[in-house]
């Protein structure tokens, strides 16, 4: 570290987007053989930081340096060939290929000028093993593959260029409890191989146990730098944030809503072979936490209740009465009043090139409309109070949303849905990818809309946020609830055992199946 | 262990497009006064190939995820212009040929240019650039007219050993030098992963323009391929502006009945060789069963539906209404 020429090093880095200063005069020091965090606020620079970093855009000043030398990246084939390696939070991937085309995709190997597919094969095999991912057929159509295994394609893929430099930006969002074990060996071990690994995550007990070094950025300035475990996690948020940090889950009320009457329920609900026999209810203000391990049912039941699956089996009741909604018009429609929040706010959430207020309005249309035609001083109105109400940033309504930062473009879809008033809001892990802050919001947006008598249904993969927002939690396991946990016993012990389908210390009662 | 299942997946558009050829090639030939002879198949060769090739050069360009509606109007073009040059001695017919697939290549060339340098959609870049080599084609013949080296139309348009048809060997050799070396080659998985998603692509350093560039080009050759034969079938050259718009429309619902994806990234141009050579049968079965020759295009139409129709039984299995929109 001292005397000898770091890895890698940025100065003075700035970058504009028109008037918008993404970094100003950043700096960054990457050592050989460690593993650095990055941390900050979407919003804050790190995705412009690391784009610049893997030649995706080129800064407006400043300069790198690479073993001590100067170097400029004129494309991200340019980075990679210098040995830089980023896997981005939008996945690369391309999805029409196979997972080995995609794997070698930037340097497949060639025989007489031709792709050797033999060879291709065997380095596919290779970097997925290494990956820890030997799961996965190489010649499988990415496309076919679900979100957390094409996270770990990625991660292959990265790791099939022969890194110098990683840089993981939010790669793990996607991925279950067990690859995210299986991925940080494999950090591990590449950083004892002398690689630096650049770790951006929102998870601070990720940070905390991989990090050496953590540098946080906020307002395109990096503004600390410090060995990893010497602040506390308050201390951290606060350099985050810049402001005092309190209180990022909103009190729960005591005995939430036990009495209401039952909002919507299900009774054995099945569907194909991912879901199994499910029976819930979810009462008017209550806040009902779907948890487990990824890909265990959650977003089919999300879907079931929304009515975009095709032949369901059990019922639904909303109030108590027996319906069947067969798409997701009939769902928001006056008798039953749902909303869904979907997973991808990119592909099912948002159209991205029109502008925000077309987006907000999507799903009121027939509200704001008489004969067809859209009322523009209602429309006008009702946007008002959805950007005041979620406080929602943007440089006006009459740019396409998405030039917003990610947290924002959250809160679009947000408020597209609260624009009708649902009486039963479905949530599918509404804060992948979003900084602290706006997290903060949305937790308490959740609570205010509960205590004005909506039903939430909240499927999350973050433990934290379960814990700290949900009334009861129902754990699922392979399509079926496999416990549910109530108040106090919503830890994050009993939340891990039981998505792990073993049993912890307090028993679940009668739930058979031994893992 | 089940690799085989996978090659199946990704071979399925292009066997459909096989099977449905078959059958309506078995249909016809079991109904033809003739029966399945050597004469039978060189002519239905000999019509088959012309739009085979112009179904190859779409597929190219419909891989990145583009559309390329100058194909027909290249095929016309070089046809006019073969019917000047590829006249005279072994020697200057040679290099008539050569000018042709020139021409062929600058075409695509241009094409491509036009749409990855000049950043204009395909559609409207295409139906610019392809009013302009019909222009050029309309002035190289006015009129129908000119010649070619017949010894060589004949022997393109013959029977090698009195069997195979010498427009099929061309084809298979077409495939075997011109689309297996790119769908195997940096250039060509470029071309698809560009159609498939270009963001991805770019990020994953892939050579997108030159993928995309190297797409149009070839299918300016393909086509000019074509129009070498329109000529060897001919004798002469015209710029017959229908037919040029036909063989256009007529690529894209080859390109489609042969499984290759208007969306981009999916397909092969074997599966749009049958899908040509299937849409062509039609046209033949009609013959057989003595139809009034008015039928055949509300016939093609149909049959072009109920095939892409075939393709889209799938979605009645769909579960999950998302899976419709992917």
């Amino acid at each position: 570290m001292d005397g000898a020429a770091p890895l890698f090093r940025m100065e003075g880095i700035s970058k504009r987007y028109g008037g918008v200063r993404a970094l100003e005069k950043a700096e960054l020091t990457v050592e050989a053989g460690s593993i650095h965090a990055i941390l900050g606020e979407n919003g804050a620079g790190k995705s412009t930081l690391i784009k610049v970093m893997a030649g995706v855009v080129a800064p407006d000043e400043g300069r790198m340096m690479l073993d001590g030398r100067e170097v400029t990246f004129a494309s991200p084939g340019a980075a990679n060939k210098a040995g830089i390696v980023c896997i981005f939070q939008e996945l690369s991937l391309i999805p029409e290929l196979s997972v080995a085309d995609n794997i070698v995709i930037s340097d497949p190997p060639k025989r007489f000028g031709m792709i050797d597919r033999k060879a291709q094969r065997r380095i596919a095999e290779d970097a997925l093993a290494r990956a820890g991912a030997a799961d996965i057929h190489p010649l499988a159509l990415v496309k076919d593959l679900p979100l957390s295994r094409r996270q770990m394609v990625e991660i292959a893929k990265a790791l099939a260029r022969k890194p110098r430099i990683l840089i993981l930006d939010e790669a793990t969002s996607a991925l279950t409890a067990a690859d995210v074990s299986k991925i940080f060996a494999v950090l591990k071990r590449l950083r004892s191989e002398g690689l630096a690994l650049l770790y951006i995550s929102h998870r601070m007990n990720e940070i905390a146990e991989l990090a050496d070094h953590c540098t946080v950025f906020r307002n395109g300035r990096n503004v600390a730098s410090y060995k990893a475990g010497s602040k506390s996690d308050n201390e951290v948020v606060e350099l985050m944030i810049g402001r005092e940090y309190s209180h990022i889950f909103p009190p729960k009320p005591p005995a939430a809503a036990a009495n209401a009457a039952p909002r919507l329920e299900a009774r054995k609900l099945s569907w194909a072979d991912r879901l199994d026999n499910i029976s819930l209810t979810v009462r008017a203000g209550e806040v009902v936490g779907l948890g487990g391990l990824d890909g265990q049912g959650q977003r089919e039941l999300l879907l079931a209740f929304f009515g975009v699956l095709r032949g369901l089996s059990g019922e639904v009741l909303i109030d108590g009465k027996p319906v069947t909604i067969t798409s997701p018009a009939a769902a928001r429609e006056d008798g039953i009043g749902m909303a869904l929040i979907p997973e991808d706010r990119k592909t099912e959430g948002l159209m991205l090139p029109m502008t925000v207020r077309e987006n907000l309005s999507f799903a009121a249309l027939d509200r704001l409309s008489k004969g067809g035609i859209i009322d523009r001083a209602t429309e006008q109105r009702l946007i008002d109070d959805m950007v005041g109400l979620l406080a929602i940033k943007t440089a006006g309504l009459d740019i396409p949303v998405g030039a917003l930062s990610g947290g924002n473009q959250q809160k679009v879809v947000i408020a597209k849905w609260l624009m009708r008033q649902p009486r039963i809001i479905l949530l599918n892990d509404p804060t992948r990818g979003i900084d602290v802050g706006t997290k903060q919001e949305i937790y308490q947006l959740m609570r205010k809309l509960a205590d004005a008598g909506a039903a939430i249904l909240f499927y999350s993969t973050d433990y934290d946020e379960l814990i700290g927002c949900c009334d009861r939690v129902l754990v699922l396991y392979d399509g079926a609830v496999k416990r549910e946990l109530v108040g106090a016993e919503i830890t994050e012990r009993a939340l891990i055992s039981s998505a792990l389908n073993i049993h912890g210390e307090e028993s679940p009662v009668g739930l058979g199946a031994e893992a | 262990m089940k690799d085989w299942r996978y090659w199946l997946a990704e071979q399925r558009g292009t066997l459909l497009a096989l099977g449905i050829f078959i059958v309506m090639f078995v249909i016809y030939t079991s109904n033809h006064p003739a029966g399945f002879t050597a004469n039978v198949v060189q002519t239905a060769a000999n019509k088959g190939v012309l739009l085979a090739f112009v179904a190859m050069a779409q597929t190219l360009v419909v891989i990145t995820s583009g559309i390329d509606l100058s194909v027909g109007m290249i095929f016309l073009l070089t046809n006019c212009l073969a019917s000047w040059l590829v006249v005279g001695t072994p020697m200057q017919t040679t290099l008539g040929v050569i000018a042709v697939l020139a021409a062929g290549l600058l075409c695509g060339a241009i094409n491509g240019a036009i749409v990855i340098y000049g950043r204009l959609q395909p559609i409207v870049a295409t139906i610019a650039t392809g009013a302009v080599y019909y222009g050029v084609g309309l002035l190289l013949r006015p009129f129908p007219g000119g010649s070619v080296n017949e010894d060589l139309a004949d022997a393109m348009t013959g029977r090698f050993f009195d069997l195979v048809p010498a427009s099929l060997v061309v084809l298979l050799a077409v495939v075997l030098l011109i689309w297996v070396p790119f769908s195997r080659s940096v250039l060509g998985r470029a071309a698809y992963a560009a159609g498939s998603s270009e963001t991805a692509a770019y990020m994953s350093g892939v050579p997108i323009r030159r993928g995309k560039f190297a797409a149009y080009t070839l299918a300016g050759l393909l086509a000019a391929i074509g129009g070498l034969f329109l000529t060897f079938f001919t004798y002469t050259g015209e710029a017959a502006y229908a037919s040029g718009n036909a063989y256009t429309l007529f690529s894209i619902a080859a390109v489609v009945l042969g499984g290759v994806s208007l969306f981009g990234g999916k397909g092969s141009a074997i599966g749009a060789i049958f899908g040509a050579l299937a849409f062509r049968t039609i046209g033949d079965l009609l013959f057989v069963f003595d139809f009034d020759p008015l039928w055949q295009p509300l016939f093609q139409g149909v049959i072009l539906l109920v095939a892409v129709s075939l393709g889209a039984f799938a979605l009645f299995r769909v579960r999950n209404r998302l899976e419709w929109f992917l």
